[in-house]
């Protein structure tokens, strides 16, 4: 395995773990876990635990993604990974 | 004009819409045919994501689903759209490198056995045709209630469509259909969804409405609450379900919906591997204004539904009331018998009301314009119909490509090839529309079947086949074979074999039949990871196929 592309996976890997967490922190955590504590909390209309379980959640998933999206073409352009 | 010509005329326009697209883009090769020679753009990838994910299921029953369950709804809400972050993460970019047509062209080339292809090639068939059997039964719904066919006669036009440019043009042709669909679908979605919103709240947005206060100065959520336990429901802000439970279904889905193999074929369609992460982006972009739109619908279709029938004369009651009363999907019994309708969480309740039909009667509850119902039922019909070619390419794929071309038969042309997929698709469509006009009892059954399997089976052997170098054939295929074995027994246990006991108290660890994949998948992983553990390593060429896939 060459130094390039080994230094290349660390980077993703350690970029999944992070945005996962996130992405369970936010789904399985405010959504279901801590959703009844977080109830008692009000963001105008909403109880928070609610707002997380059936709105909140999707949202923060979007952002993950193209978050992944612009840190792994940093990291293409970094290791000059880019095809054709 | 009445509500009946304007669905004929909304319908009509789509449909010729699709023949047109298909009609100029036909496949001309097997490349075409697969994925649409790879060369699809990632902002066209994500609006045809978008459409071939959200079935009749996400456009006529999700919202329906939710204002019955109330929080409880988020298993679906999170469920199916968390899953697009672990394939974006987790998969898409990497099986775009490997660059081949199928999943099972992973799983079989990954674990150097056809034994692993095989079992791949039969759970993608059966998780299809699951899905693709609910699909046109939607359809069939569509045309029945709006157009005055006969089911049977609105799964036949169905099928045409769909074989003409399923066939025809593969998944080029699926590709361009599905991105006007995905376009008719969200319009037909949100444009009810904002008339609602700024009748009930004032605010434009169905995502802020959901929010706001109504007209009597007090939060709409607050007000459902206080209505729904004054009829003797739970607060529709609290659920019922188990934390267990909740959190085994999310998984459940979320795992499913990645290891959904219609879903991730797509993903093969763009140039490369940024496309692919990009387009993952997009898809759940297109995605989620659809998924948060509908539990504002939800909320609202509640309190209209609540407030319309709820202790009013049954002789005043509307014309959608009646209408839908006549298809059998709502009934009214009036059990004390003072001629009004009492809606209540009890014995005394006199009036049922389908949940399917939330969404299809929205409009009409809502009192909105005729054009909107007949938008409505143009966009289940673009949901039902995306889904479903989706379906029937991956069946027909699986079939000339996998079984034919990769193990029966390799000698194969590549125009046989091609010749023997659109066959294929078209035995599928046969098929498909014959289990949508006689319907087995048990489709709605079955649909936990396909998310479980595709937890159970496909999601642990392709992610570890790219994040492990170590686990071998042995590995994965005992761990998809325990998994499968484990969660469809299960699932027939409870829901085929004795339904009656199926309850809380019966239940593994309180986790229902449709969580259960979950726990299937967790299996999957520790039996593959220990065989692999005792087993021989994979040859060196596997290991640099797995380097080769990491990187771009």
């Amino acid at each position: 395995m060459s130094e390039k592309s080994s230094a290349y996976w660390r980077s993703n890997l350690k970029y999944l773990a992070i945005l996962l967490s996130i992405w369970a922190l936010v789904s399985f955590g405010a959504g279901i876990v801590f959703s009844d504590q977080l109830d008692k909390i009000r963001l105008s209309g909403f109880k928070l635990g609610f707002w997380f379980a059936q709105q909140g959640s999707i949202f923060v998933f979007v952002i993950l993604i193209f978050v992944y999206v612009i840190l792994m073409n940093r990291l293409d352009n970094k290791y000059e990974l880019n095809e054709d | 004009m009445s509500i009946q010509n304007w669905t004929f005329l909304i319908v009509g326009i789509t449909f010729l819409l699709y023949i047109i697209i298909a009609v100029r883009s036909r496949a001309k090769n097997t490349s075409d045919f697969y994925v649409a020679h790879g060369q699809v753009s990632p902002l066209a990838n994500g609006l045809a994501t978008a459409a071939d994910w959200m079935s009749a299921a996400s456009f006529i029953g999700m919202a329906g689903l939710i204002s019955f369950l109330g929080k409880d709804g988020a298993v679906y809400l999170m469920g199916w759209t968390g899953g697009y972050v672990l394939l974006a993460l987790l998969l898409a970019p990497y099986l775009r490198k490997f660059g081949k047509f199928t999943v099972p062209d992973f799983i079989g080339d990954r674990y150097y056995s056809q034994t692993a292809r095989l079992i791949a090639v039969v759970c993608a068939i059966f998780i299809s045709f699951t899905y693709v059997s609910g699909q046109m039964r939607g359809v069939g719904i569509v045309f029945s209630r709006f157009l005055n066919v006969s089911i049977e006669m609105g799964v036949l036009i169905g099928m045409g469509i769909v074989f003409f440019y399923a066939v025809l043009g593969g998944m080029k042709g699926i590709t361009y259909t599905q991105v006007a669909q995905y376009c008719i679908l969200i319009f037909a979605f949100l444009v009810p969804a904002i008339f609602i919103s700024i009748m009930l709240t004032g605010n434009v947005i169905p995502q802020l409405g959901f929010g706001s206060k109504v007209a009597d100065g007090t939060y709409l959520l607050d007000k459902l609450d206080k209505l729904s336990v004054e009829l003797g429901f739970n607060q529709y802000t609290s659920g019922n379900k188990s934390m267990v439970d909740v959190f085994f279904i999310t998984a459940a889905l979320m795992v499913g919906t990645a290891g959904l193999p219609h879903v991730i074929v797509r993903f093969f369609t763009v140039p490369n591997v940024r496309d692919a992460r990009k387009s993952a982006g997009y898809a759940l972009l297109f995605i989620a204004i659809l998924y948060t739109t509908a539990p504002a619908v939800a909320a609202f279709a509640r309190i209209n539904m609540i407030e319309t029938i709820s202790n009013q004369e049954y002789e005043s009651a509307p014309s959608w009331f009646k209408n839908w009363e006549q298809t059998g999907l709502i009934k009214f019994d009036d059990k004390n018998k003072d001629g009004k309708m009492q809606y209540l969480n009890s014995d005394a309740n006199e009036v049922t009301v389908d949940r399917d039909i939330i969404v299809l009667a929205n409009p009409e509850i809502a009192q909105l314009p005729n054009w909107v119902v007949g938008l409505v039922a143009a966009g289940g019909l673009a949901a039902a119909l995306s889904t479903a070619a989706g379906l029937l390419l991956v069946i027909s794929t699986a079939v000339a490509h996998d079984l034919f071309k990769k193990t029966l038969r390799p000698d194969l042309s590549e125009k046989q090839e091609l010749r023997a997929a659109r066959i294929a698709a078209a035995c599928a469509v046969l098929v498909a529309g014959y289990f949508g006009i006689n319907p087995p009892d048990y489709v709605a059954q079955v649909v936990a079947f396909a998310f479980g399997l595709a937890a159970a089976s496909f999601f642990p052997a392709i992610l570890l086949g790219i994040f492990s170098k170590r686990v071998n054939k042995e590995g994965a295929i005992s761990g998809m074979v325990v998994g499968l074995l484990f969660t469809s027994i299960y699932i027939v246990y409870f829901k085929f074999w004795y339904p009656e006991s199926n309850t809380p108290d019966n239940w593994f660890f309180g986790i229902s039949p449709e969580g259960i994949g979950t726990l299937g998948m967790l299996i999957n992983f520790v039996v593959t990871l220990v065989v692999t553990r005792f087993t021989p390593e994979p040859e060196q060429r596997i290991k640099d196929l797995v380097e080769s896939i990491r990187t771009p």
